[in-house]
């Protein structure tokens, strides 16, 4: 028996134009749960889709059990006993849960090959009861909660007798009292002799779960440790690469005068009674847990979503902001979490990115003037210091941060007074990250009000002036940063019960 | 992930012209295939070349290209709209219908070209107002609904005896020229304008590519909809106009079918059923094509079923053509 | 054992259909005591037969997020290929022609279903330029004649208006079709993984389902159940001619959506295709019964269409308010 039953040596994952996993390392001892961290675009996701087939690696070698394999496509690495649970639920909505678990590996009968219902069913809800999960294997996948959903997908794992099962980010998602759950259940599968692979963000997931951990960073094999022997700061900057008061460039900046302020906004079933205020030169963070409605406030604020009670103020007067339109012309720019998808069109170039908010406003008769959108796509462009041949470079050839880069100046493009700005540094690189932080702190300067939702204590103890913490669609505190301790924040994101706090005054 | 090190230095750099793009464009390969189709019916008919012909053919197939154009703009948007030839069919018959009751001829043309619109405008406001359905389901629906119309104004029969100036827009000339070429023209010029030269145009190319970051850029996305599917449903009933002029009567079941030869035409123009790619030349010169082709093969004495035969080869040839090129390049 | 697929909204949306089923009966037996009687009850389940096969298929389709357009086009081909084949050979076994369609059409939807799955052509693309090639060649072969009564053998011809223990030809084959579809679906991997496909396409190619064999066998049991029905058709109306059931994949499509399958994939139940085609038949038996003119029929089946589709997306906002009011934030 040799002492990994998994191994991964020098393994290498190019895509077009990025190197998304460079000479990484890897391995697993039998019954362990192995922690694996990295920031978002660490290349975490790549590395766990080469273990389960659903990429080839270009380079390297993977040895289950001390024999060389190689995965072609997922049912291989099904078949070698390998399952993934991933970070975004792959379930069939219109399915039922029996069927979701079973799904490429039916039960049927021997001679008829027709489908064996009554097994099938019968073993689904005997592993949900091993699971403690109280709900039938009946239920149609769609009407479970997300974290009813994740148990189900653990079900899918052990149906498969996986000896290795992969969780990649499973606590995102859940609430406080899900997360106690998953630590029982994933100890219970440990016990029960899989070997776990537990990828996450969050160090108290690792503390409490895992026996050793590895770190990546930038697409590379930073080290592995045991758990004990890695202390937060440790973790932190081999994560991050650097210390991170380099990063925080404190400026000493005039906060001026109110220029936002949000009173008892709420939508239903999304956040409610949120109240913040927001200066000139200001910048505010958003943060708690995903999930908790951060994004939903600050999508209502930019009108892509409508609040259904409570006020904005904008400059000392009540606005209505029906659609980004209107939030554009009270002077709210909005930079989206999601910058493939909502930020920018990949298939164009950067210039014609750049400006496609400010069209209108450099339009005669609605015909483009397309001198002069060169001239400020240019000018932005350098402004930004956006890498890249020129403006006319396709915006899917740029890298995360280079993108992001081009977001930002989609924003500078228009005559803005707020800044909304949701994950700014989601999936750069470091580098990338620091040049993002010296922008905000630029823009602060400038006197433009940001408004900043992250999920990474760093960003958001080191660049802010106020922080306001979300949970269940509530603000559960309000801090001015100077002072501010971690764990307090983590606290009121995490533990405190939001229904029964009450007076939580706006401050101004 | 790995950032690209690149200078920020050379950022003022002018486009730079490539001939080997320029001469990789699709619109090449279409004039290619529009010489073949004018040499091959050269063969058939020697009288094919003469420069008559040439002028006063696109006469009998130009009536549905003015549909062509917007059908253009919608599938760049990356939608798709099956409704407009039950929307030619309803304008053509409203427009006979309230000519035979006593309207003035004039207005009773105004009034075709308000049935389209509305039409159009119905399937636009559909579409915004419940995003959850697919063009496809939405025009589907008003296909029916528009010919069902038709239907029940007019039965089964045949309604015409226009005036006899109305003739004038399917048959006369104007200096030698065709005047349905004129407007073919002129509509062509301004969907031009309107698809390359202004800021409508350049979102909707964005909108085909990426509806979302439209919509956080700032873009009043449910307007462009409605414009684009509105002017679906006007083009259509400026081609019942033609259709009618040329044929004299219409009936409920006229121009049964043309939503398919118009999307050939799109699609072997060059524009990508998925959306965002394309331009005005494209699906021009493939109205050339498919017009000729099947006035060539009418000369031929081939039946008009071996021209559908051909429609349909040419459309699901085209797109997997073009699949392949933009794999490759 | 019957599984149940969808929660209790679908049940509930099926109770509804069925509710205005019931009420639209009484509406008109009042109007025309005819309606119910036994000889009409039989006419209008002959009527729908051959359209409730064909929904099986399309319902398959429509759960891998596609749609095929070509239906029409595919039972008129086969239909005349069979009829040909009946006139050639007067000989043949009915049963013979009945495989003999169900082939050709399986070979029709083969090749859609290659344009689709493999070569990843957009479906309502791909089935449009199928409908045009296939509808061609209907007239091709035939050589633009018809093939009429006398030229089919009386054996032939049973095939539709035979009965066995008492029940109409038509109706026992539909029952045949949809208890072996109800074992397809319900009872086999593959059948439940189109489904699964439909649901969640990336998650099937995540967990190494085999997506374009699934989606490629959707349209092939598209193809030859319309083969089939082209056999039916023929039989049923002693004539097989070019534009036989042109724009029937409409209707097809119809009698689904009214059943309740979603245009956006995973969901579809038998139950409800046969509410949806018993609908369309019952509206296109009683509008003549209570003196409503044929010419209505169309729009009043669009309208019908566009009103459940729209009925769908309100009743599921709602569903979806509530469950937004019910997590108490």
């Amino acid at each position: 028996m040799p002492e990994y039953i998994l191994e991964l040596e020098h393994i290498t994952k190019l895509f077009p134009g990025v190197k998304a996993l460079d000479d990484v390392h890897f391995n697993l001892k039998e019954g362990e749960i192995h922690g694996l961290m990295g920031e978002n675009g660490a290349g975490k996701s790549t590395f766990i889709k080469t273990i389960t087939g659903v990429y080839t690696p270009n380079e390297g070698e993977i040895r289950l059990y001390g024999e060389k394999v190689i995965f072609s496509n997922p049912l291989d690495a099904q078949k070698c006993g390998i399952a993934a649970i991933y970070q975004h639920v792959t379930c069939y909505p219109d399915l039922t849960v029996a069927e979701n678990i079973f799904v490429g590996h039916e039960k049927i009968h021997k001679f008829s090959r027709k489908i064996n219902w009554k097994e099938m069913h019968a073993q689904a809800q005997d592993l949900l009861d091993q699971l403690d999960a109280n709900f039938s294997s009946k239920t149609r996948m769609g009407d479970l909660s997300v974290a009813r959903q994740q148990i189900v997908e653990i079900a899918k794992a052990l149906s498969m007798n996986a000896k290795i099962i992969i969780m990649d980010e499973p606590t995102a998602a859940l609430s406080l009292h899900e997360t106690g759950e998953l630590y029982r259940i994933t100890e219970q599968l440990r016990n029960d002799g899989a070997s776990i692979i537990f990828i996450s963000h969050r160090l108290e997931d690792i503390y409490r779960l895992a026996d050793r951990v590895t770190i990546f960073r930038d697409a590379s094999y930073i080290g592995t440790w045991p758990a004990s022997e890695l202390d937060q700061e440790k973790i932190v900057s081999h994560m991050v690469g650097r210390p991170l008061t380099k990063m925080f460039p404190k400026r000493d900046i005039h906060i001026g005068e109110e220029i936002l302020k949000v009173e008892n906004l709420s939508r239903t079933g999304y956040f409610r009674d949120v109240s913040f205020t927001l200066h000139k030169s200001e910048i505010v963070a958003i943060t708690g847990l995903v999930g908790a409605g951060r994004t939903e406030v600050c999508e209502s604020l930019y009108g892509i979503t409508r609040a259904d009670a409570g006020n904005i103020y904008i400059a000392g007067e009540k606005a209505v902001i029906s659609d980004p339109v209107a939030a554009l012309l009270h002077g709210i720019g909005f930079l989206p979490e999601d910058r493939q998808k909502q930020g920018l069109i990949l298939e164009w170039e950067i210039g014609k990115n750049i400006t496609l908010p400010v069209l209108e406003l450099y339009s005669k008769y609605g015909m483009l003037n397309k001198n002069e959108e060169q001239e400020i796509s240019n000018k932005l462009a350098k402004r930004l210091a956006v890498k890249a041949p020129n403006i006319f470079s396709c915006a899917s050839t740029l890298s995360g941060g280079n993108q992001q880069k081009v977001v930002f100046a989609k924003l500078l493009a228009r005559d803005l007074k707020i800044i909304i700005l949701d994950e700014p540094t989601k999936g750069v690189d470091i580098g990338a990250k620091a040049a993002i932080y010296e922008i905000i702190g630029e823009l602060a300067e400038q006197g433009y009000g940001i408004i900043m939702i992250s999920s990474e204590m760093p960003e958001v103890l080191g660049l802010s002036d106020k922080i306001v913490v979300m949970k269940d669609g509530h603000v559960s505190a309000l801090f001015t940063t100077a002072g501010t301790k971690q764990e307090e924040i983590l606290h009121a994101a995490m533990v405190k019960n939001v229904y029964s706090s009450q007076g939580l005054g706006v401050d101004s | 992930m790995i950032a690209d090190k690149k200078s920020v230095a050379n950022l003022d750099t002018q486009r730079v012209f490539s001939l080997k793009e320029f001469f990789l464009q699709w619109e090449w390969v279409l004039v290619g295939l529009l010489v073949v189709v004018i040499i091959i019916n050269s063969f058939i008919s020697p009288y094919f070349l003469s420069f008559k012909t040439f002028l006063n053919t696109p006469m009998t197939f130009l009536d549905k290209s003015f549909i062509v154009f917007p059908m253009i703009l919608v599938i760049i948007l990356g939608q798709i709209d099956i409704s407009v030839a039950s929307t030619t069919a309803l304008s053509a018959v409203i427009m006979a219908v309230s000519y035979n009751a006593g309207v003035p001829m004039a207005l009773s043309m105004a009034l075709c070209l308000l049935t389209g619109t509305v039409c159009g405008a119905i399937n636009g406001l559909l579409l915004i107002k419940f995003k959850e359905l697919s063009a496809v389901i939405v025009t589907l629906s008003t296909m029916i609904i528009y010919r069902g119309i038709a239907y029940i104004i007019l039965g089964d029969q045949a309604s015409g005896g226009f005036p006899e100036w109305f003739s004038f827009f399917g048959w006369s000339t104007v200096l030698g020229i065709p005047f349905i070429t004129i407007i073919f023209v002129v509509s062509a010029v301004l969907f031009g304008i309107l698809l390359h030269k202004t800021v409508l145009g350049r979102t909707i190319y964005g909108m085909g590519f990426n509806k979302t970051a439209c919509t956080y850029s700032g873009i009043k996305v449910d307007k462009v909809i409605f414009i684009v599917f509105t002017l679906a449903g006007l083009m259509s009933a400026i081609t019942a106009i033609f259709l009618t002029s040329r044929m004299g009567s219409t009936r409920p079941n006229v121009a049964m079918g043309y939503e398919l030869e118009v999307i050939t035409m799109v699609a072997l123009g060059g524009v990508s059923t998925s959306g965002g790619i394309g331009r005005i030349g494209g699906p021009i010169l493939a109205v050339f094509i498919i017009g000729f082709l099947s006035y060539g093969m009418g000369l031929a004495n081939i039946q008009a079923p071996v021209v559908l035969v051909a429609i349909g080869l040419l459309l699901i040839f085209s797109v997997l053509l073009l699949k392949f090129r933009r794999k490759q390049f | 054992m019957k599984m149940q697929l969808k929660g209790v909204s679908g049940s509930l949306r099926e109770l509804g259909l069925l509710a205005f089923i019931i009420l639209l009966g009484i509406t008109v037996q009042i109007r025309n005591p005819v309606f119910l009687s036994l000889m009409n009850i039989n006419a209008i389940l002959t009527n729908t037969a051959i359209l409730s096969i064909l929904a099986v298929g399309m319902m398959l389709v429509l759960v891998t997020r596609g749609i095929d357009l070509s239906v029409g086009a595919i039972i008129a081909f086969t239909g005349m290929v069979t009829a040909l084949t009946v006139a050639k050979y007067p000989g043949i076994n009915p049963v013979a022609a009945l495989l003999l369609g169900a082939g050709v059409g399986f070979v029709i939807g083969s090749l859609t279903g290659l344009l689709v799955a493999v070569f990843d052509i957009l479906p309502i693309i791909a089935t449009l330029g199928m409908m045009n090639v296939v509808r061609g060649f209907t007239y091709v072969v035939s050589g633009g004649k018809w093939v009429s009564s006398y030229q089919m053998s009386t054996s032939f011809k049973a095939l539709a208006t035979g009965k066995i223990l008492g029940i109409n030809n038509l109706i026992v084959i539909a029952i045949v079709v949809y208890i072996i579809a109800a074992y397809f679906i319900n009872q086999t991997r593959m059948g439940r993984r189109i489904f699964a496909v439909g649901s969640n396409p990336e998650a099937a190619e995540i967990s190494g389902l085999p997506r374009k064999r699934l989606v490629f066998t959707a349209y092939a049991i598209m193809g030859a159940l319309a083969g089939l029905a082209g056999v039916l058709w023929v039989a049923k109306f002693a004539s097989a001619q070019g534009n036989t059931a042109i724009g029937y994949e409409l209707q097809v499509i119809a009698a689904c959506i009214l059943g309740g399958v979603s245009i956006s994939g995973g969901i579809g139940k038998l139950s409800g295709l046969l509410l949806g085609t018993l609908l369309l038949g019952i509206l296109n038996n009683a509008l003549p019964l209570i003196n409503i003119s044929p010419f209505w029929q169309q729009g009043i089946q669009g309208i019908t269409i566009l009103a459940a589709v729209l009925t769908n997306v309100v009743v599921k906002r709602n569903n979806e308010r509530a469950a937004l009011r019910r997590r108490a934030i």
